[in-house]
């Protein structure tokens, strides 16, 4: 195992307006992009998004319509998947049944004419600990051993890059929280360019590095995960990553880097606050959002004895009424019907006995100023909700 | 007890009837077809058996024959007739070779090429299985007008200098063995379309993936996962192609004939039934041990 340690951890992999289309279809649109060497990358989208079809451009398995694919400080565009650095763990992991799980490991360093090849395949196999199962076929082997197998078959190749196509998508859940983990240990240990697709938002949260999300083959929006989810750029973004409550209004003014914006269709109702820096835009029509955690219900329509001691840099929506209570165990989900700005979704966690509002409670949300975000009040609010 | 002992009777009997139903059913879907192989093969090849040990009626008419035990009819019929079983064999395995290397490109045209454009595949199966729709033998006589002196085929071949000037194609060994060929083609292309048609192309994808180019991975991946259509398919050519009669008789010479043209004569011409039963009987055991060594040795145990 230790030759596969030290082994030299992988190539950048940059992509310069990567375009494909099939047909008048345009599956990937000008992507640009660029993956550090060593670095674990998610591309995150909805199916149909282009993001499969990147990830076989870079492998070589589609050729782009135009643009260039360079991997370290060769251009591969014009070369054949055979004559790439790369490998791929496919989503139905592709393994050969007529070989032995030994053989398939084994595959690729034949072709390449490696001396040691079994031994080397041997150590791969005992990386992702399945060393046991070499002399089997695959067809006798569980669904998450053959995705190792699929695993222990590419990463064993040292490639510059290793693609993996959805690779724990034929996974039960618990599995995959499993192999997740796996995984994330295997990046950590070999030091390879790891680039993962999927459409599993907590998937790619959970393991990348740096995650972009793409959407009608283009990348929305590129960071680590937690920018990404404290900080949406667009509304696609804060609807696919998680959830979003986003409230449509018009900046009013803006002081000590502070927006106030004024809430559509309700000018009784109090001016909303966002820091200036957390918008995409800072003027005109703007989508002030919060995540449903950041929210707190307040009971009460705010007509009550010291219902107007809200502390400073805090915004209130609402009055709104409690349309429907979901109890998961470890939060209640909330959904407040508030007249004039839609419905708002609110996590509360269960830090006291369980539910504490009822449907057809009065309540207001509140949440703190740092907590909210700015978008660009053209795009669609919804955008991003319904696709998986 | 007397009650339990009263009562038990008749719950035995009726629930008897059943399961005993249920266990026979089986036997009966099999009879209509162990009928039939009784019938007509076991019954034939036993007849066949002992006319091949029969000996003439001494002072008899021709084709009148009496039981007897006459191995020499088998060696008899070896020595005599070797000659013709080695031609045979070499003509049916020249046209496995040339039907694998047609009936392959085609199957992997029509179920891997042709996988996105489901109706050209099937356009082009049909045309595979098309001339079915016509008699075997009118098939072959239309290779004679084809073959034929003054055809096409054969002025092309005498203009290109591929054949001299009196050169000609019927009535040869290369006539025999096209016909072969042509005859026995859809029997090596739908096996090989069948395996290839399941063949996953994403382990394609996965072998280019994994740095084999495009023969490699043909060989490492296709081939192996095709094998069982190939077995098969060569068998179903090599089997019929080494008796077959046919094509040797319209196509050929009395220099080509073949085996199964011997059986024929020597059973309607010359009325030696004993010695046509033994050549049958040689004709199949020498293919049985053929078909025995291939299938181990291909290691596709699982098509005996």
């Amino acid at each position: 195992m230790a030759d596969v340690v030290s082994a030299p951890s992988g190539a950048d992999l940059e992509l310069q307006a990567l375009s494909k289309a099939f047909g008048d279809m345009v599956a990937v649109d000008s992507v640009d992009l660029v993956v550090p060497a060593g670095s674990f990358f998610a591309l995150l989208g909805p199916s149909g998004c282009g993001k499969t079809t990147t990830l076989r451009m870079v492998a070589g398995l589609e050729h782009p319509t135009s643009g260039r694919i360079r991997i370290g400080t060769k251009d591969v565009t014009a070369t054949r998947a055979f004559e790439r650095p790369v490998n791929t763990v496919f989503q139905s992991y592709a393994l050969f049944p007529h070989l032995t799980v030994l053989e398939n490991v084994a595959f690729g360093l034949r072709r390449r004419g490696q001396a040691d090849a079994t031994a080397s395949a041997m150590h791969a196999l005992e990386l992702v600990e399945l060393a046991h199962t070499a002399r089997r076929r695959p067809a006798q082997l569980s669904g998450g051993q053959q995705q190792r197998i699929a695993l222990a078959r590419a990463i064993v190749n040292r490639p510059a890059v290793l693609l993996l196509d959805e690779p724990l998508g034929a996974l039960d859940l618990k599995l995959r929280r499993q192999m997740q983990v796996e995984l994330k240990r295997i990046q950590t240990d070999v030091g390879l360019t790891f680039i993962h697709v999927t459409h599993d938002q907590e998937e790619a949260m959970t393991m990348a590095d740096t995650v972009a999300v793409m959407n009608a083959g283009r990348i929305e929006q590129l960071g680590p995960p937690a920018q990404l989810y404290e900080r949406p750029t667009t509304a696609f973004v804060a609807n696919f990553l998680g959830q979003s409550n986003l409230l449509l209004g018009d900046v009013q003014s803006q002081a000590d880097g502070v927006l106030s914006v004024a809430p559509r269709g309700g000018a009784d109702r109090r001016p909303m606050l966002v820091r200036a820096d957390r918008c995409a835009v800072t003027s005109g029509r703007i989508l002030v959002g919060v995540r449903p955690e950041k929210l707190h219900l307040i009971a009460g329509d705010g007509t009550g004895p010291g219902d107007e001691d809200v502390p400073a840099y805090t915004n209130v929506v609402g009055p709104g009424v409690v349309v429907d209570v979901s109890f998961s165990g470890v939060s209640t989900q909330y959904l407040v019907d508030v007249p004039g700005a839609g419905q708002l979704t609110v996590f509360s966690q269960n830090i006291y006995d369980g539910a504490g509002h009822r449907p057809g409670d009065v309540v207001r949300a509140a949440w703190a100023l740092p907590h909210s975000f700015g978008l660009p009040g053209d795009q669609d609010a919804s955008a991003g909700r319904e696709a998986v | 007890m007397s009650v339990a002992a009263a009562v038990t009777p008749p719950a035995v009997g009726a629930e008897a009837p059943g399961p005993r139903r249920a266990g026979r059913t089986p036997y009966l879907l099999l009879a209509p077809g162990l009928a039939v192989l009784a019938i007509f093969f076991v019954a034939p090849i036993l007849v066949l058996f002992f006319t091949s040990l029969m000996v003439p009626v001494p002072g008899g008419d021709i084709g009148q024959f009496q039981p007897a035990f006459e191995v020499s009819n088998y060696t008899n019929a070896i020595r005599e007739y070797w000659p013709i079983f080695v031609r045979s064999f070499g003509f049916g395995l020249l046209a496995t070779v040339l039907a694998l290397l047609i009936g392959y490109p085609l199957a992997y045209v029509i179920a891997v090429r042709c996988r996105s454009r489901p109706t050209l595949a099937q356009f082009m199966l049909v045309l595979v299985i098309a001339p079915f729709f016509t008699s075997f033998i009118l098939r072959t006589i239309a290779w004679r007008q084809i073959l034929a002196d003054e055809g096409p085929v054969v002025s092309v071949m005498r203009a290109l200098a591929l054949l001299p000037s009196d050169g000609r194609l019927t009535a040869t060994a290369f006539a025999v063995v096209a016909g072969l060929t042509y005859n026995f083609l859809p029997f090596m292309t739908l096996p090989i379309y069948a395996s290839l048609e399941r063949l996953d192309v994403r382990l394609i994808e996965a072998g280019q993936d994994l740095y084999a180019g495009p023969l490699t991975t043909f060989l490492r991946v296709t081939w192996p996962l095709s094998l069982p259509g190939v077995v098969a398919g060569t068998l179903l050519t090599f089997i019929p192609a080494s008796g077959d009669y046919v094509n040797a008789a319209l196509l050929g010479n009395p220099g080509t004939r073949m085996i199964g043209s011997i059986i024929d004569s020597q059973f309607f011409q010359v009325v030696d039934y004993p010695t046509a039963a033994a050549l049958s009987f040689i004709l199949m055991a020498v293919i049985l041990v053929l078909v025995i060594v291939y299938i181990r040795r291909s290691g596709t145990e699982d098509l005996v």
